[in-house]
């Protein structure tokens, strides 16, 4: 009785690890898939478009954070412009005005400097839920936005502050122009931190912490009597979200050689909203092709039509209408679809 | 006998509303404690206050001798006590496993490992594995919460209070809401699983008298946010008054709302 319990169970065990092996199997083929495609699109694809992957990787990176407050911990935060604003300001105070060049000190400090900030601004936000984090991350956005605009001193004003070529891994490469460092070594670099700081996120999220934070978001007070410290958790989430935006800042401030205080302003925060709830947020790689998609699409309709921004709000309400878990929801359904014809 | 917990003349006060006043009781190790009361008595109240959650206008609320008085939730668990709640409170989207796993990694302090994987802890899952093995959940690990049926929600919820590893108990009326042929299967299991778990004391806010007095060793009836009866099941029920003030508003109720 005993021996066939044990051997049910076994076989259990491995038809159960089988599945899940399968499962991943498939993830990693596509994930593969689009790495090797990611990392020969500079050899067939006009810089043109290869300058257009560079804000995807930024954006992707801070989302990834972004998604563990919201998508993970439940926390909409319609400020979070605010550190993508920190990294991309570290990145010009740092090569502009100190002559620090080093890709992976600016990267480091950038994003320190956003946890420090976001400590503070944290510790007030996660006293709330809802539409109050919401109302109060967009009040700090909105305060840092005007401390770039006073400051003139600080921070350059309206004509925000020049980023330079920063070093990667000490090497300038200054025999490449512009397009050639970005399009070539920046673009390498960068494919390489979205995939290291990616599988960290997914570690972060399948571990315990992030049971946690997934307790948190479904129904706190249940969380806080099995244990879960609802609090300090969201700060975590917080400061992680923070860094992670910074580290998406600093490469959107070389990519555009400027650090400039639109990068601040509430309607950035928004657009992470919107990239996110267009990959979908239910799915980790929901915001990472929310940021792709989002960066060709507004490319897309900037080229076709002055009212791009009309086309874009139109396409966020028929999303949200129409498909409200995003891209990757459309795409899991279909999956779903063609195994059960097989 | 030693009290696990005890409260000491604890009142509460919501402005000029007084939702307990000078409750004292005292649950010992081996106890089944049952709170009854008609609606508004303070019974939920009083539960708050017990976990630590609402601190008393007034009064001690003491747990293994040491205050509790609005410690929270968190700490408490820690210290030893859990609860179950009276309305099914789960986590949706989460499965039976998930669910289990969040209470077993706060008992394991396991909480800040960032980079560990859920998935390929094997003392992880086969304590989640045990602990709903016990509530006969096992067979529904990867099922979402929201897909469960109400009675197995009701013992999922309990389950997860169950793997924190409590002493003592807190179950804010664990039937309500499952037909009354479910109602002792769900109080055999958790009578049975408290064994098992080696939980010392439980406390039961219960409408059903049934349950009531099949189940406990102790009965504090509450009216008005004062401690109306503390006696055992036996002598609790010999006294009509007593029974009519808490039943008898209560079969009011029903029938009230029959018509």
């Amino acid at each position: 009785m005993s021996a066939t319990g044990l051997s049910a169970e076994a076989a259990n065990g491995k038809q159960l690890g089988a599945s899940r092996l399968r499962r991943h199997t498939a993830l990693l083929v596509i994930v593969m898939a689009a790495l090797i495609v990611l990392a020969l699109f500079p050899s067939f694809a006009q810089p043109y478009y290869v300058t257009l992957v560079l804000p995807a990787f930024a954006y992707a990176i801070a989302l990834l954070g972004f998604n563990l407050l919201f998508g993970y911990t439940g926390l909409l935060s319609f400020g979070h412009a605010l550190f993508v604003a920190l990294g991309a300001y570290g990145a010009a105070v740092l090569t502009s005005k100190l002559g620090i060049k080093s890709f992976e000190l600016i990267l480091l400090a950038s994003g320190l400097a956003a946890v420090v900030v976001a400590i503070p601004v944290g510790l007030l936000a996660v006293r709330y839920v809802r539409i109050f984090f919401g109302i109060l991350t967009l009040a700090f956005g909105m305060l840092f936005h005007s401390f770039l605009f006073k400051f003139y001193n600080i921070t350059g004003g309206d004509t925000g502050i020049r980023v330079l070529r920063p070093a990667l891994f000490g090497n300038e490469f200054s025999d490449l122009d512009k397009t050639a460092f970005l399009i070539g070594p920046f673009y390498y670099y960068c494919l390489v931190l979205l995939v290291a700081l990616g599988f960290v996120m997914w570690r972060i999220v399948h571990s315990p912490f992030g049971l946690h934070l997934t307790a948190i978001r479904e129904n706190s007070r249940k969380a806080e009597y099995l244990g879960v410290r609802v609090r300090m958790f969201r700060l975590a989430a917080f400061l992680i979200s923070a860094f992670y935006c910074a580290v998406g800042g600093v490469i959107l401030a070389i990519n555009t050689g400027q650090a400039d205080p639109e990068t601040a302003y509430w309607t950035h925060s928004g657009e992470l909203v919107f990239m996110t709830v267009l990959g979908g947020f239910a799915n980790f790689f929901g915001p990472l092709v929310g940021a792709f998609v989002f960066i060709f699409l507004k490319s897309e309709l900037m080229s076709l039509t002055q009212y791009w921004r009309f086309f874009l709000g139109v396409t966020l309400a028929l999303i949200v209408i129409l498909f409200p878990r995003g891209v990757m929801g459309v795409a899991q359904d279909l999956w779903s679809k063609v195994k059960k014809k097989q | 006998m030693t009290a696990l917990i005890e409260t000491i003349g604890v009142s509460k006060a919501y402005g000029s509303f007084i939702a307990l006043d000078g409750v004292s009781l005292s649950v010992a190790s081996g106890e089944l404690l049952s709170i009854v009361g008609p609606n508004g008595a303070g019974k939920t109240t009083l539960v708050n206050v017990l976990t630590g959650l609402l601190k008393p206008t007034s009064g001690a609320v003491r747990f293994k001798g040491e205050d509790i008085a609005g410690i929270g939730p968190v700490a408490l668990a820690k210290r030893g006590m859990a609860r179950a709640f009276q309305l099914v409170h789960i986590f949706p989207a989460m499965t039976v496993a998930q669910t289990i796993g969040v209470a077993v990694v706060s008992q394991a302090s396991r909480s800040l490992r960032l980079f560990a994987s859920v998935a390929t802890d094997a003392a992880l899952r086969s304590r989640v594995r045990e602990v709903a093995g016990i509530f006969g959940l096992d067979t529904k690990l990867d099922t979402e919460s929201r897909l469960l049926s109400q009675g197995e929600k009701k013992l999922l919820d309990i389950a997860s209070a169950f793997a924190l590893i409590p002493q003592v108990i807190l179950l804010d009326e664990p039937t309500s809401g499952v037909s009354s042929g479910d109602k002792h299967g769900i109080m055999r299991t958790l009578m049975d699983a408290a064994k098992h778990a080696g939980v010392q004391a439980i406390i039961l806010v219960e409408h059903d008298m049934n349950l009531v007095a099949e189940y406990s060793t102790r009965i504090v009836a509450l009216k008005e946010g004062k401690v109306l009866a503390d006696l055992p099941p036996t002598q609790f029920f010999n006294d009509p008054h007593i029974v009519a003030a808490v039943v008898g508003k209560l079969v009011g109720k029903v029938s009230q709302r029959a018509a």
